[in-house]
């Protein structure tokens, strides 16, 4: 028997599932009083190198509301060649090709080890992927530089057949032409006009020519890529775009003393979206926005461009004194939902010091399933690094990146799927399987993700609906059917189906049993979604009063104090990129990001993992914090000064040199795969960037605790917040008095 | 004012080395070398003056004029002299002798103030009444006589009167019909008055019995032979108040002694009544023709730029006029009063100077505003918008790239042309290469914008499909100096024809493109010129959208004003954005059919622009004469951004303003930009009495950009007598500015008006203005004569000539378009143009000496000046024609075409053909517009037009011959004698 331990591990690995319980409250009232849901973490792409995609279609279960994938779970009668679908119990008869099958010669999706397969399916023309560069032309020339050495190099990293088009916008938007000889064309739009898709279409010309033509002769029928002179495959285009993107020049347009750069990103996104829209509804596109600012101007307009007025910050959305922030997200909101619609995903990669609007703006990612990057400039690794792995590619050569994903999920008729909360829209599917209970993005048992990559991951809320007095028989199980379709980044159409299944308890007689079956880092993950959900709907306070009641577990501690939930010290910029890549990333990332990672390197010993506490910084130690987001190398103050005196120079000294090099090593590994690219810090006792760790430690020691004072264990905290000791206390005195 | 002083000319030789502003070539010493250079001798231009002003001796007085005698009766002769004065008896009816009637010229007392006229007209008639034509006119079955007397005098070159006396039969029934419908006069042609005239032999008295010589009434191309007999080659000083000026068509030297040259202010009269009353009572318009930047022939001195540094130009503090020489110096110099509002100001210190012993400044010689009538200042920054110095001017050309104008090959015409032509942009004196930008647009339903920026390796295109809310899409690289960025713009010229090779589109916009250079304009601050190619009525869906609302039925009824009234809203604003911005447009258009010129021309007619028209394109015939036209217009003489003002003595204020402009307030004259060519004319009031003694003063002062961006002031003054004498006034009317003003009124009018009543006011004010002469100014006579004042006895002509042009003459054969485009460009021309518009010339070539230096003298516009034999130049200014006889010869044909083909005129090596294209070459360099050249051969199906531009024959569409008009004219003036 293997331990739970082994068993969600297993599960994760085949299914890409980890589940908050691994066994099954049996009715509704007790599931409620479980607090933490019935949900799961579900990574749809989950890489599995070790399983080879079918060439052949899903059988489906003939039901008109159920249209179950064949799975391991169902029965499967050989002789008469039919099947019962576990969900419906519907009795179905096999295709005729699948004449063949018997107890020995099973197909792949009905073996048990299979019960996640990936079928390759022949469904519509294939169609290329297609890249739309969107590029803010405001940028200090170095950042124009870099970026534009960046855009030059991604074009290297295409497949040939890939479609890009650019858009460049500033003050105006242009939209290139890339196929034309001699001259360089674009087409102009005003930064502060709102379009509509249709004059979009009509100005670019992207209109059917009237019916009847002024010669009066049909027009010659042409497929949509010939005709669309602003994407073209990047074998034909190549080096014009190359000298396009070289000539790239600044926003021309002056601007004066006192004034921000007028900057239209909310037209240009919108533009490009209308031009997608227009030419490839529902292929797989990835708008890629570089912005080295805030939108000044025109619908979208996050700030005005009089410097002297600053962008909205936190204390402003408060006192409800941000102008332009309803007006832009309702704009943002409807570009990302008509985005989505079309399948096109949007990315938007942001490096600029001071805020850009990304709390305006990543909508339009959290929508469409696309990345948001934050940096503080295009001229940084941070940057180069990051935007480089978005382009990664997996064993087979193909780009981690799928697109037009589409998840559905088919529950056994004791569960009803209340919501999922990630990088998705619903796709308004009601059926049996949906709960009227919303949790996250809720009313469907479909979500669409535009964009997803193998680490994708979404959490989903179910709901135990079976009555008390319906108790369900002995050995019962419960199954959960997710099916993603979506588009391959080889362009192929792909099904990949994982069918899991658990056991049913009930709470009353199996409460040990259904105890131990919880999954406390999911269940830590799963909550902490909800947290930034709500957090992303309502007020920051209310937010974590909930949080209080829902839950007494240690990692709160750490959550309540997150960038995730704690907007103080956080633009609303990096706010939304914190909860941006919280609510996509898989468990394990999730879990360094609501709790760092600390280790200790030094003499004593190999190099441990220490508590995230203020009593782990100690002179002779080495620390090396992973918040996911930063990377931070921390010499304690002994190691600091060997290291100003030199003395890893010295031969006699190797160890120490060493010892420096190990916390870096390490650090490199988590670079190299780390999407996006956490920013690294290396810094010392005393150094400016230490801030970077001792805001994230707990603080057991302040300057307020004066017993600490000149004990050698560890570092003061200058903070007001409260201790993990004070705050357990706490929570003892409320777990035990009644009006809690 | 002193006069003596502009007998020699100002010493500039002496200015110190400050006055940096004198050129070498100006300042050669005293004015002998200027006349030597002329070749003629001097002409003694101080007799003039007391000339005019009196008959020189008492011999004239109470001379008892001989009896004329009807008998004498020697051809016609013009032979230099201005006295002619013709009388008309008709001695059928009357029965009296006509020597009757010159006794009444000599009857006494006529009231004191008539009576210099008087004495002159008595001494004319006494001692020259030597010639006398009698004529006899048949029409139709009202016949009458007409006898024409002519007096001469070339000993005194001083005239008063043109007299034509009619006596009119006693059956007279000579009305209105007969300019409504000269087909009645049609009898007056040489073909069935034969006939007529057997009828009554025995009836005509003494006289030999002829039709009516047209060689009797006065002549144009007399007037102007004259004139330049007389004028030609001379110089002319502005050292005199009311000085009238030559002709326009004589050439002369000016010489600016305190007066603007004529060149620059023509006026309607250099004598101003000295009250409203008399200004009412004779209705002569009073008037001045201002073109400010006209060009000056190159031995006349460009104008000075006088620089007072950061203070600015010395200006009234009261009325803000300008330094001029009649700003008067008083108390020692400390002070000056403005003789425009009589305001005593303070000399500013560093302009102090000492008066000399006539109270003239010292510095008198050494400062043109002093002492020329026309001069420049450099203008400060408060003369600049916001303050700052104005950018270069820009010229972006807006080629219209549908499939029209790319299948005719125009597109690529322009494109071939441009790299050439913007090798020659207009630059200042000087210069090593021309301060001008260029931009380069094209479009149709959308507008492509080029970058041009000299560091491209190839031209970028930005589409503009936004046509609602226009915009410029880039502002670094639109406007380059052409010398910088030549290879990119090379190339771009060299892709436009291709690039839009294949295009099916045959829609285009309009009032986009004009905004989208105004736009371009304000992004780059500054003012310029668009050249807008367009072929097309704008009908793509964007603002300005044009409709077809060409209707010929409107025409001759009172709703014809609404074809010349441009369409409201779009355009209108946009006119005001284009002066506000100092954006002039250039209209070149090609239309094959109706184009609604009248809405399409509106911005280039309010921003000092122009509108080219040619209909029906073709690359063959018409390619070269639309490239003349282009290059004329790139490299004219050109200032941007102006505004005018024109300043009076007191007594008399400008009114009303006619040109190319836009008035935003009664007083400043707005110009996106004036050319050499432009013309306002600008009409006077009296607000008050005017004095004899101190005269009217003019100034006006125009504020403009200079090609090279400089903003300048440029003033021309002017001083006019005054008189109580109505007399003065007549004889110092000029009929070339008379006829400019009453064609811009006229043309004006008919926007608010039926054409039918524009007609009748020019007849009753001619009519009235001739009366009133004939009432207060001429001897008594009898009232069948028709006397006219000697400087506006063509005038007739003319008026005629004006109420048989297009816009005037409501007739369903001609173009609304063409109509509209020669109402619009008559608005912005100078007394040259007009005139020449008005009075064509017809050139005989067939017996020129080809071995002379000067053209053969112009013959009257009529068909009987036309020999069949003959061969003809006919010019307008606008169209040029070579009309063959049919029986010329095959010899001159032969030698002028070389071919038997007649379209083309073509190189041919032999004296006749070289004098031939050297006459057109001539003319073709002296005009605003190019002409193109038609060869008609006599009674081909083309002699048409050419015919329609003989003003003294029957209009084709509708309109009197030039002698049924006089005589309608003087039946009105009796009219309104009795």
């Amino acid at each position: 028997m293997t331990t739970y331990q082994e068993f969600i591990q297993q599960n994760e690995d085949r299914d890409g599932v980890r589940f908050s319980w691994n066994l099954w409250p049996s009715s509704r009232l007790e599931a409620t009083r479980l607090v933490v849901p019935v949900s799961c973490l579900f990574t749809p792409l989950k890489e599995r190198p070790d399983l080879p995609p079918v060439q052949y279609e899903p059988v489906l279960c003939s039901r008109a509301n159920c249209k179950a994938v064949l799975n391991p779970l169902c029965q499967v009668d050989f002789r008469a060649k039919v099947w019962a679908c576990n969900f419906c119990f519907q009795r179905n008869p096999f295709p005729p090709s699948y004449a063949g099958i018997s107890e020995v010669n099973q197909p792949a999706e009905l073996m048990p080890q299979f019960s996640t397969i990936e079928y390759i399916v022949q469904r519509g023309p294939q169609t290329p992927l297609i890249f739309l560069y969107v590029v803010d032309t405001c940028l200090e020339e170095e950042d124009l530089q870099a970026l534009k050495g960046s855009l030059q190099m991604s074009l290297s990293l295409l497949p040939p057949n890939a479609l890009v088009g650019l858009i460049t916008f500033g003050r105006m938007v242009q939209v290139h032409e890339l196929s034309c000889e001699g001259i360089a064309k674009s087409y102009v739009f005003r930064g502060t006009k709102d379009l509509t898709s249709k004059q979009i279409q009509e100005m670019l010309g992207l209109m059917k020519p009237a019916a009847t033509g002024p010669q009066g002769r049909p027009v010659a029928p042409q497929d949509a890529a010939a005709s669309c002179r602003f994407l073209q495959p990047i074998h034909r285009v190549d080096m014009n775009l190359t000298d396009l993107l070289g000539e790239l020049q600044r926003d021309p347009w002056p601007v004066p003393q006192g004034k921000r750069p007028l900057r239209s990103t909310g037209v240009a996104l919108s533009v490009a979206v209308g031009l997608l829209e227009g030419t490839f509804p529902n292929t797989g596109a990835r708008v890629m926005l570089f912005v080295g600012g805030p939108p000044t101007q025109g619908p979208g307009m996050v700030v005005g461009d009089e410097l002297k007025i600053p962008i909205r910050s936190w204390h402003d959305i408060q006192k409800d004194n941000a102008r332009h922030l309803k007006k832009a997200t309702k704009f943002y909101e409807a570009l990302g939902n008509r985005s989505a619609a079309n399948g096109h995903s949007i990315d938007i990669y942001a490096c600029a010091l001071d805020q850009t609007g990304l709390l305006e703006m990543k909508c339009l990612s959290n929508l469409t399933g696309g990345h948001i990057v934050m940096g503080d400039s295009f001229n940084t690794s941070l940057f180069t690094q990051t935007f480089q792995g978005v382009f990664s590619k997996d064993h087979n050569g193909d780009f981690r990146m799928a697109f037009g994903g589409v998840l559905e999920i088919k529950t056994s008729r004791e569960l009803k799927v209340c919501g999922a909360i990630g990088p998705c829209v619903s796709l308004n599917s009601k059926g049996p399987y949906v709960s009227e209970n919303e949790m996250g993005i809720g009313g469907t048992n479909q979500w669409k993700m535009c964009s997803l990559t193998p680490s994708s991951t979404l959490g989903i809320y179910l709901e135990v609906v079976n009555q008390h007095n319906a108790p369900i028989p002995q050995g019962g199980r419960g199954a959960i059917q997710f099916v993603t379709q979506y588009q391959h980044s080889n362009t192929q159409k792909r099904i990949r189906v994982t069918t899991i299944t658990r056991n049913w308890a009930d709470a009353q007689s199996q409460i040990q049993h259904i105890e131990s079956s919880f999954d406390q880092e999911a269940a830590a993950v799963l909550m902490a979604r909800l947290g930034v959900f709500r957090a992303e709907s309502e007020e920051g306070p209310d937010v974590l009063r909930w949080l209080d009641r829902q839950l007494i577990r240690l990692f709160m501690f750490h959550l309540r104090r997150s960038p995730f939930l704690q907007v103080f010290n956080n633009s609303p910029d990096e706010s939304s990129y914190y909860r941006h890549h919280f609510t996509r990333q898989d468990l394990t990332q999730s879990l360094i990001m609501i709790q760092p990672i600390l280790y200790s390197y030094s003499f004593h010993g190999p190099p441990e993992p220490v508590l995230l506490d203020s009593s782990s910084i100690l002179p002779d130690r080495i620390l090396l914090m992973d918040t996911f987001f930063q990377l931070v190398i921390y010499n304690g103050e002994t190691i600091a000064q060997w290291q100003k005196a030199g003395y890893q120079e010295m031969p006699e000294y190797q160890n120490f040199k060493q010892l420096l090099k190990a916390p870096q090593d390490d650090a490199n590994d988590i670079l190299e795969t780390r999407f996006p690219m956490p920013r690294y810090i290396n810094t010392e006792h005393g150094g400016s960037q230490a801030r970077f760790l001792l805001s994230k430690v707990n603080p057991s020691q302040t300057h307020n605790n004066l017993y600490a004072w000149g004990q050698e264990s560890g570092a003061p905290i200058l903070t007001d917040d409260v201790s993990l000791q004070v705050f357990m206390d706490h929570l003892k005195k409320l777990a035990v008095s009644s009006s809690a | 004012m002193s006069q003596q002083g502009y007998v020699a000319a100002p010493p500039y030789s002496q200015a110190p080395p400050g006055m940096g502003g004198y050129q070498v070539g100006y300042a050669a010493g005293p004015a002998q070398p200027l006349y030597g250079h002329l070749g003629g001798a001097p002409h003694p231009f101080s007799a003039p003056a007391a000339g005019v002003m009196k008959p020189p001796g008492s011999t004239a007085a109470g001379m008892v004029p001989p009896p004329v005698s009807s008998q004498y009766n020697p051809n016609y002769q013009q032979n230099g002299s201005h006295q002619q004065s013709l009388f008309c008896t008709n001695t059928v009816s009357h029965g009296q002798p006509p020597h009757a009637l010159p006794s009444s010229v000599a009857s006494p007392g006529p009231p004191p103030t008539q009576q210099l006229t008087n004495q002159m007209s008595a001494m004319n008639l006494g001692n020259y009444g030597k010639h006398a034509n009698n004529l006899a006119c048949v029409c139709n079955k009202t016949f009458f006589l007409i006898f024409f007397t002519e007096l001469q005098n070339k000993m005194l070159s001083l005239f008063t009167s043109f007299v034509v006396t009619m006596l009119i039969s006693v059956m007279n029934i000579f009305n209105s019909s007969c300019l409504a419908l000269p087909g009645q006069f049609g009898g007056m042609m040489p073909g069935p008055q034969a006939g007529m005239q057997g009828g009554f032999p025995g009836a005509m008295a003494g006289p030999p019995q002829k039709k009516l010589d047209p060689d009797a009434i006065p002549s144009t191309t007399q007037v102007i032979e004259d004139d330049k007999a007389k004028n030609g080659g001379q110089v002319y000083c502005t050292n005199i108040r009311g000085q009238v000026p030559p002709l326009v068509t004589t050439d002369f030297t000016v010489q600016d002694q305190g007066n603007a040259s004529p060149r620059f202010i023509r006026c309607t009269t250099y004598t101003l009544p000295c009250t409203a009353e008399l200004a009412k009572q004779c209705q002569v318009p009073l008037a001045a023709v201002v073109k400010p930047l006209a060009n000056l022939p190159k031995n006349e001195a460009p104008l000075y730029a006088v620089n007072h540094g950061e203070t600015g130009p010395i200006r009234c503090n009261r009325c803000k006029a300008y330094m001029c020489p009649y700003m008067q110096f008083i108390d020692g110099g400390r002070r000056y009063q403005c003789t425009f509002c009589n305001c005593v100001n303070e000399v500013p210190v560093f302009y102090f100077q000492h008066l000399d012993h006539m109270g003239r400044r010292v510095d008198f010689y050494e400062r043109p505003e002093l002492s020329l009538g026309s001069y420049e200042f450099v203008a400060t920054l408060d003369y600049c918008k916001n303050n700052k110095p104005p950018n270069p001017p820009a010229f972006i050309f807006m080629i219209d790239v549908s499939y029209n104008n790319i299948k005719s090959g125009l597109v690529k015409l322009i494109c071939d042309e441009l790299k050439t032509l913007l090798e020659k942009l207009p630059r200042e004196e000087g210069a090593d290469c021309s301060a001008v930008k260029v931009g380069f647009v094209t479009y149709d339903k959308v507008l492509h914008f080029y970058n041009v920026k000299s560091a491209l390796a190839q031209p970028q295109m930005m589409v503009v499909s936004d046509t609602t809310e226009m915009f410029v899409p880039l502002l670094d690289g639109f406007l380059v100096s052409y010398q910088d960025s030549k290879p990119v713009i090379c190339n771009l010229l060299d892709q436009i024809p291709t690039m839009f090779a294949d295009t099916a589109e045959s829609e285009t916009v309009f009032a986009p493109v004009i905004q989208a250079g105004v736009e371009a304009f304000k992004a780059a601050e500054c003012s310029g010129k668009l050249f807008i190619f367009q072929s097309l009525m704008p009908t793509a869906e964007a603002p300005g959208k044009l409709k077809n609302r060409d209707d010929k039925k409107l025409v001759n009824t009172d709703k014809e004003k609404t074809l010349f009234q441009p369409q409201k809203g779009v355009y209108e604003q946009l006119c005001k954005d284009c002066v506000v911005q100092g954006c002039c447009v250039d209209l070149f258009l090609f239309p094959n059919q109706y184009l609604d010129l009248a809405t399409m021309a509106d911005v280039p007619s309010h921003t000092g622009g122009s509108v080219y028209k040619y209909n029906n394109f073709q690359m063959e015939t018409d390619g070269e004469h639309f490239l003349a036209d282009l290059r004329k217009s790139v490299q004219k003489h050109i200032g941007f951004d102006a505004i005018m003002r024109v300043r009076t003595s007191t007594g008399f204020r400008a009114t009303d303003f006619f040109g190319a402009i836009h008035m935003n307030n009664t007083t400043d004259v707005e110009m996106a930009a004036v050319d050499c060519d432009k013309a306002v004319t600008v009409e006077f009031k009296h607000d008050d009495a005017l004095s004899e003694e101190s005269g009217a003063l003019i100034q006006c002062a125009l504020l403009y950009t200079n090609i090279s961006g400089q903003r300048r002031l440029r003033v021309h003054n002017l001083s006019l007598n005054c008189s109580s004498q109505l007399s003065e006034l007549y004889k110092s009317c000029e009929t070339d500015s008379l006829i400019n003003f009453f064609a811009k009124s006229a043309y004006r009018a008919i926007l608010n008006q039926p054409l039918k009543n524009v007609r009748e006011i020019l007849v009753n004010q001619t009519a009235h203005m001739l009366a009133c002469y004939r009432k207060n100014c001429a001897s008594p006579s009898a009232a069948s004569q028709l006397i006219l004042p000697d400087a506006m006895k063509v005038f007739p002509v003319y008026m005629n000539s004006l109420m048989k042009t297009a816009p005037l003459v409501g007739s369903t054969e001609l173009s609304t378009d063409d109509r509209a485009h020669q109402r619009l460009a008559v608005m912005a021309m100078g007394v040259e143009d007009t005139q020449l518009l008005l009075y064509p010339r017809l050139i005989p070539l067939h017996n020129m000496d080809v071995d002379s230096e000067v053209a053969p003298a112009p013959v009257r516009c009529s068909e009987e000046r036309l020999t069949d034999s003959g061969l003809f130049l006919l010019e307008n200014g606008h169209s040029m024609f070579l009309w063959i006889g049919q029986a010329a010869s095959p010899d001159l044909i032969q030698g002028i075409f070389n071919l038997p083909s007649l379209s083309t005129l073509p190189d041919v090596d032999n004296p006749l053909s070289k004098k031939v294209r050297a006459i057109i070459r001539d003319l073709q360099n002296k005009r605003p517009n190019s002409m193109k050249l038609q060869i008609v051969r006599q009674k081909d199906k083309p002699e048409m037009l050419f015919r329609q531009l003989l003003v003294e024959d029957k209009g084709l569409h509708g309109g009197a011959s030039y002698v049924d008009f006089l005589c309608y004219v003087h039946r009105e003036i009796r009219q309104l004698l009795t």
